[in-house]
């Protein structure tokens, strides 16, 4: 063969490799249902993320006096709303670690301390990062507490979303373009657009968000929309291919944001069947209802607390979504439990009356 | 050595072959041939005359209106914006109505638009119809394309016409886009249980990827004798010849069964004809008769059904946290 030859015949073998873009890396592959239904994982070994390492935070060696009979720190500090159950050397640790994974002196502007307080007094609520955090607290421990169907026995910090930023570097506000424009032409239906990250870049609706995880959902049916018998069932209307877009959105967001694609959750010869899903489906389901907890019950009440700039475009708080923790990864930093360090974090304490005098919140 | 080659190089060029119009048609645009070297190569150098006629301007009306109606609505998403409309075209859409709608006339922008330009694509895919079927029987041939052509239609019809009446909803036919009606179809076989276990799904692929497959097997065949005079498929049916002869034997051995130069091509305007005819089946089953094509395929024992993975739904759990 001439060397033109040659390399039109290479030309002609590699555009079509390229055109694939395929990876040729050796590949992780784990099978994760039964053999032949193509439930399995695979993942270039090269590419995947390697373990997570938590930068020292200036607590690790910090074993807090949890005595029984320690002071705790309700009565100690003043204002003390949530943590008031913690021993005052929990509580310090507590202060400690929060400074080092939301406002990291340093990284952070006016980050360490003052991100939250007034150094003049730190019982004031003046600022009002110290309102905010004062709820996710109370969010933190409900998660933990309520949510274990989730998070199970790995339970999460602030750390688990915040990693040193002040706000998370995954979160969704209301999406005003998904708004029906006014008109008689142009109407996308909230989606058909190549540049929505929630939906992986795909033409499908691109804010399934507001549609599923801004509030508590009263018609579970609305995300179930296969088929569950071979059958129409008689008298009841299915649910529509517009619906069943709506739902394949938000999966597009599951499968991103956890690094996974839909047989991780489901065996895809029958998506809506549970009998042969996969154990994950149930924790995901968990991870819905825990999320629309979070936004609706913990994260909307603080919109009036918000500035400006902490508010979408239709000026809602910023919420989080499966990505907000996950980043990409099935078990949100590599799995690492950081709740056996901070077990105050993991149980809600019977309300104590009248310990301290309520402050108005801010 | 020319024709070894898979494009003809050989290229006759004469006065243009435009035969006679029967009475009553109208008159052929281009009063003579245009030879075209490029063309050649493709297929035949001659380009025209072209005979329009009454059905045929109606249809590129038709035509033109829907593309317009389409066209414009994708333009219009993107604020008459030129540059994103090129940007975004395959993303673009003009969707069908909502499902509040049901089978009612929506609003311009709620789904009327896309009405209007159904009806005028379906319009003008049927006068085009009628225009292969007229023009065939005015030429005194078969009526093959037509019908085969009308098989396509079906399909066309029961997602975009059919289907909706029968579901009644206009919501569920297909929206104009390119990766919209793409990510239609996967929303439609998620929603169904999976379209590979529906059967005519199944055959209307076999048909397809046969269609393929045939049409490689006869090109090759032909372009192979095509030394022997094998290209002469008509006079070989009516006179077989030592191409057609070598043709059946090269089958033969390789396979131990031929088709026969006439047979050859009924099998594959019937391999394309079923690949759209069952499509369509299938398509009409879906949500009206089936819902879920995987447990039906289990009842017919067609599909395995697999062992439980132990999963529990978690709305019928008892006794979780929430």
């Amino acid at each position: 063969m001439t060397p033109s030859t040659l390399a039109k015949a290479g030309l002609l073998t590699g555009l079509p490799l390229l055109l694939a873009a395929c990876e040729v890396g050796p590949k992780k592959i784990e099978q994760s249902g039964y053999r032949g239904t193509g439930m399995v994982q695979i993942a270039e070994k090269a590419s995947l993320p390697g373990p997570y390492v938590i930068p020292d935070e200036g607590y690790r060696d910090w074993e807090p006096d949890r005595s029984p009979d320690a002071e705790k720190a309700g009565d100690f500090y003043e204002n003390v709303q949530v943590l008031g159950d913690l021993t005052t050397d929990e509580f310090n640790r507590l202060m400690v670690a929060i400074t080092a994974w939301v406002s990291p002196e340093g990284s952070v502007e006016n980050g360490g301390c003052n991100y939250c307080h007034n150094p003049e007094n730190m019982a004031s609520d003046e600022v009002y990062t110290k309102v905010v955090a004062r709820k996710m607290l109370q969010m933190n421990r409900a998660i933990n507490v309520n949510w274990t169907g989730h998070v199970q026995k790995t339970g999460v910090t602030c750390y688990t979303c915040h990693r040193g930023r002040p706000v998370p570097a995954n979160y969704w506000t209301i999406d005003p373009d998904a708004k029906v424009r006014m008109g008689i032409t142009g109407n996308t239906f909230g989606q058909n657009n190549p540049d929505k990250m929630a939906v992986v870049y795909s033409s499908l609706p691109y804010d399934p968000f507001t549609t599923y995880l801004k509030q508590a959902d009263p018609t579970e049916r609305t995300i179930r929309v296969g088929g569950l018998s071979a059958y129409p069932p008689a008298g009841r209307q299915g649910a529509s291919l517009a619906a069943t877009e709506q739902t394949y959105g938000l999966m597009m967001h599951m499968s991103d944001s956890l690094g996974v694609n839909c047989t991780f959750c489901h065996n895809t010869h029958n998506f809506a069947d549970w009998t042969n899903s996969s154990a994950q489906r149930a924790i995901s389901w968990y991870g819905i209802r825990m999320v629309r907890d979070i936004n609706e019950n913990y994260i909307t009440p603080l919109t009036s607390v918000f500035p400006a700039n902490r508010l979408g475009p239709e000026g809602d708080p910023f919420k989080v979504n499966c990505t907000t923790c996950h980043a990409g990864q099935n078990k949100p930093l590599g799995g690492i439990r950081m709740i056996d360090t901070f077990p105050e974090l993991a149980r809600i304490p019977a309300p104590v009356l009248a310990s301290a005098p309520a402050q108005p919140a801010g | 050595m020319g024709y070894q080659n898979i494009f003809t190089q050989i290229q006759v060029v004469g006065p243009g072959h435009v035969v006679p119009l029967p009475p009553g048609d109208d008159e052929r645009i281009g009063s003579g041939a245009v030879h075209n070297t490029l063309m050649g190569k493709l297929g035949n150098a001659q380009i025209g005359p072209f005979y329009l006629g009454r059905l045929g301007l109606a249809s590129i009306v038709c035509g033109f209106i829907a593309f317009e109606i389409i066209g414009l609505n994708m333009w219009a998403s993107v604020n008459w914006d030129p540059v994103q409309f090129v940007r975004q075209l395959f993303w673009l859409s003009l969707e069908p109505p909502g499902p509040e709608y049901g089978l009612s006339i929506p609003p311009l922008d709620k789904g009327g638009w896309w009405l209007i330009a159904g009806f005028f694509l379906t319009a003008s895919i049927l006068l085009w119809w009628a225009r292969t079927y007229v023009r065939a029987r005015r030429l005194g041939m078969g009526t093959h394309v037509a019908w085969a052509f009308a098989s396509a239609i079906f399909l066309y019809l029961s997602l975009g016409f059919f289907r909706p009446i029968l579901m009644g909803s206009w919501s569920e036919a297909v929206p104009f886009g390119i990766f919209p009606h793409l990510d239609w179809t996967a929303a439609l076989s998620i929603r169904y249980g999976n379209f590979f276990y529906n059967p005519f799904h199944a055959l209307s692929i076999v048909f397809l990827y046969g269609s393929t497959l045939l049409f490689a097997m006869h090109g090759a065949t032909i372009l192979a004798v095509t030394r022997y005079g094998g290209d002469r498929e008509i006079e070989q049916i009516m006179d077989r010849g030592t191409a057609s002869e070598r043709a059946a034997l090269f089958w033969r051995w390789t396979m131990g069964f031929n088709a026969s130069m006439e047979s050859i091509h009924r099998w594959a305007w019937w391999f394309a004809v079923l690949t759209t005819l069952t499509g369509g089946i299938g398509i009409l089953l879906t949500g009206t008769v089936v819902d879920n094509w995987y447990l039906w395929a289990v009842d017919h024992k067609f599909a395995p059904a697999y062992p439980p993975t132990g999963t529990v739904d978690p709305l019928l759990a008892q006794g979780t946290a929430q």
